[in-house]
């Protein structure tokens, strides 16, 4: 049984902190999202009615799925109509139930993948490798963690944690054919690669990929790419197999000029990406002549359900709130367990699983809601993290817990002026002989569980004289 | 007009002298201050930390307490945007209240009108906007207009200064591997900028970066802007 690519094998803090001991891994996570979250700010700023489009997205995906269920009969009948072939998938397994018969029934044992999050969701590499299928990812960044067996910790940078020496002795070590004298160049190793991928461009039966949107009316899939690869899967093989979350669609071609906008300056901060496919079922004697889409819900129906999470469903996978979180720039993608990590993780992963399978994942925020700021699709992702919370906190009620009695004893004392007036002078009375002997009002060491506060810093101890009492001192003459 | 201040239990235990501080820019400006002694908590660590029916009832209290003000102020841009944002969807009766609290810099330059506080502060200081006053309240550069007209004040730019400071509330605790990794980036940019103080809005970051500071060795000491507008440090 492999791992579930939506849940870790740690939980978050623990995970972290795993990551936080690999100094190179940070410095090339802060040098690559510095570098694009800077990108992109030039890039939006340059756009006078940007907040409008913002406003614009959101209200489309909103829309799409107030009325999903309508939305998705009339893209299978469009997608129908124009010769592609329809498949439902209830989640993760059925999807790549589907996916491996498709393959099979091709007699090929060997696919090219368009970089796809989709299908690293569902973990469909590995249900191919199970069934004898070879799956070769053709996206460079996806091509460089497949070829290190590793798994992507980045939406749309996998690799994003390695830095191009690291990159140069990875394919020198397991890239077929790699000159042995590879340098770091960046173009060299592009050169290195295209190389390696182009023979199997031109032999490859079966391409599986994604999609960034699906347009209802017409039952056209888009994809959104910078290095051509996708286009060459999307075009040579007889067959043509994309998975696509059930989210993923627009009612009509023309929503997509919205989306357009949006998607390439949020995450690659480019004013258009360089390879924008579209395709509608079958083309006669033009690209894949078998074309098959296989539809997944894989827990976004249940996503959809709950009032406040649900807008997690409005994201285009652009990666910008990624970048510009204090919390991945340090951790990296990794420490989140899941395929999605970052802010957008941290409330799609656990609302997909359900709560229980991730419940640390809402609690790695400061809430500090600088990816708020910058999601195209206006996901408040500070609001769907508390709301995450909440019911990580209420699931475990009939549980005991020392932090509950800590939050319970919190609010009573301070359900009442007096008692919390009391209680205040406790604190400063029970700390003053300490303060007298320390000759200061800070100290380097608390015990269990504020020890985790002094582990890292200083801790104040109450002043001499509260607020209230000098109030009442000064101002009452009490 | 009534001006009700709500000092946060945080200021009202551990740091006073903030809240002596916002009582007497504003009564050096000629408004009378009144300290309602009901108060206590906001509830934003209850509310926070996913405990959303511990949080209720200290809205409730704080809707209560502050129903006759005309404005209610306090020294904190995290405890008004838990109010001001937080609140309403919490409790929907609190709207009207909730929508009257003003982080001080609102109250003094929206409400008040006031740029020039008639202060004084002869050193060195750099400002850390604090998130919640940054991206919910969009306090935007109040606290800086506020503090350039102090005279013989040196502010200099904080690199980075929109970064969060790792602190995060229970995050500090529950994640504290990285939020002190994110304090140590904070402290070094701070150390970078030569300033005698480190300024903010909300003394609950300010534990956290002074009690990184303090435990670096590093001679910058944390300071709530509230005080230097009084004209003194504490």
């Amino acid at each position: 049984m492999t791992r579930n690519p939506l849940v870790g094998e740690l939980p978050f803090p623990e995970a972290a902190r795993r990551e936080l001991s690999r100094e190179q891994l940070r410095r090339n996570l802060r040098s690559a999202t510095h570098t694009i979250r800077d990108k992109r700010a030039r890039m939006v700023a340059e756009v006078p009615d940007w907040e409008e489009l913002r406003v614009a997205g959101s209200a489309i995906k909103a829309d799409v799925l107030a009325r999903l269920p309508e939305l998705l009969t009339r893209f299978e009948a469009a997608a129908t109509a124009a010769g592609a072939r329809v498949h439902w998938a209830r989640d993760a397994a059925e999807a790549c139930a589907i996916v491996t018969r498709l393959v099979r029934e091709t007699g090929t044992d060997e696919v090219v993948k368009v970089k796809s999050m989709a299908t690293q969701e569902i973990g469909l590499n590995e249900a191919l490798e199970a069934a004898g299928i070879t799956a070769l990812e053709t996206d460079l960044a996806e091509l460089i963690v497949q070829l290190a067996d590793d798994t992507p910790s980045h939406i749309l940078v996998p690799a994003i944690h390695y830095n191009r020496s690291e990159i140069r002795d990875i394919f020198r070590e397991r890239m077929a054919g790699t000159d042995p004298d590879l340098t770091d160049d960046p173009r060299a190793l592009a050169e290195a690669a295209r190389r390696y991928l182009r023979e199997r461009f031109l032999s490859a039966k079966v391409a599986v990929s994604g999609a960034n949107f699906a347009v209802a009316d017409t039952g056209t899939l888009v994809v959104l790419e910078s290095e051509g690869n996708g286009r060459m899967c999307l075009t040579l093989p007889e067959t043509l197999i994309s998975v696509v979350g059930i989210e993923k669609l627009v009612p009509t071609f023309a929503d997509l000029e919205v989306f357009l906008q949006l998607l390439p300056r949020s995450s690659t901060g480019e004013r258009m990406n360089p390879y924008t496919s579209m395709w509608t079922g079958v083309t006669s004697g033009d690209g894949p002549q078998d074309v098959h889409i296989v539809l997944v819900d894989n827990g976004r129906t249940a996503t959809l359900a709950d009032e406040v999470g649900r807008q997690a469903l409005h994201c285009i996978r652009c990666s910008a709130c990624l970048n510009v979180c204090p919390v991945y720039e340090r951790v990296g993608g990794h420490a989140y367990g899941s395929v999605y990590p970052g802010p957008i993780g941290a409330v799609l992963t656990p609302q997909l699983t359900g709560v229980a399978a991730n419940r640390s994942l809402p609690f790695a925020s400061t809430l500090c809601g600088a990816c708020f700021d910058v999601c195209p699709v206006r996901i408040d992702i500070p609001q769907v993290l508390v709301h995450l919370r909440q019911q990580a906190v209420d699931e475990r009620r009939g549980h005991p817990s020392a932090e509950r009695t800590a939050m319970r004893a919190a609010t009573w004392i301070m359900s009442a002026g007096r008692r919390y007036t009391r209680v205040l002078r406790i604190a400063r009375r029970a700390t003053r002989p300490l303060a007298a002997l320390l000759r200061r009002r800070t100290v380097r060491r608390l015990p269990w569980p504020l020890s985790a506060w002094t582990a890292e810093r200083d801790a104040p101890l109450p002043a001499g004289e509260s607020f209230r009492d000098w109030w009442a001192r000064s101002r009452e003459g009490s | 007009m009534r001006i009700g201040l709500f000092i946060t239990c945080v200021n009202d235990l551990l740091y006073p002298g903030t809240g002596r501080a916002v009582v007497r820019v504003l009564e050096r400006l000629g408004h009378r201050v009144e300290f309602p002694v009901e108060q206590t908590c906001c509830g934003q660590m209850q509310a926070n930390s996913g405990y959303r029916a511990e949080a209720v009832p200290l809205a409730r209290r704080f809707a209560e307490t502050f129903a006759g003000y005309d404005a209610v102020v306090a020294p904190s841009g995290s405890c008004v945007a838990m109010v001001r944002d937080g609140y309403p969807r919490l409790l929907p009766e609190t709207a009207e209240v909730a929508a009257r609290t003003y982080e001080l810099s609102e109250l003094l330059v929206d409400v008040l009108g006031v740029v020039d506080v008639g202060a004084r502060f002869p050193h060195r200081v750099t400002y850390h906007p604090t998130c919640h006053g940054l991206r919910m309240l969009r306090l935007g550069d109040r606290p800086m207009r506020l503090l350039r007209a102090v005279r013989d004040l040196e502010l200099v730019e904080l690199p980075d200064a929109e970064e969060c400071c790792g602190f995060g509330g229970t995050f500090a605790v529950k994640n504290s591997d990285v939020s002190g990794a994110m304090l140590a980036d904070k402290c070094a940019a701070i150390r970078a900028t030569d300033a005698e103080y480190v300024l903010a809005a909300d003394n609950s970051c300010l534990t956290h970066i002074g009690g990184g500071l303090s435990r670096s060795g590093a001679p910058t000491r944390p300071l709530h802007y509230a005080e230097i507008l009084a004209g003194g440090g504490r």
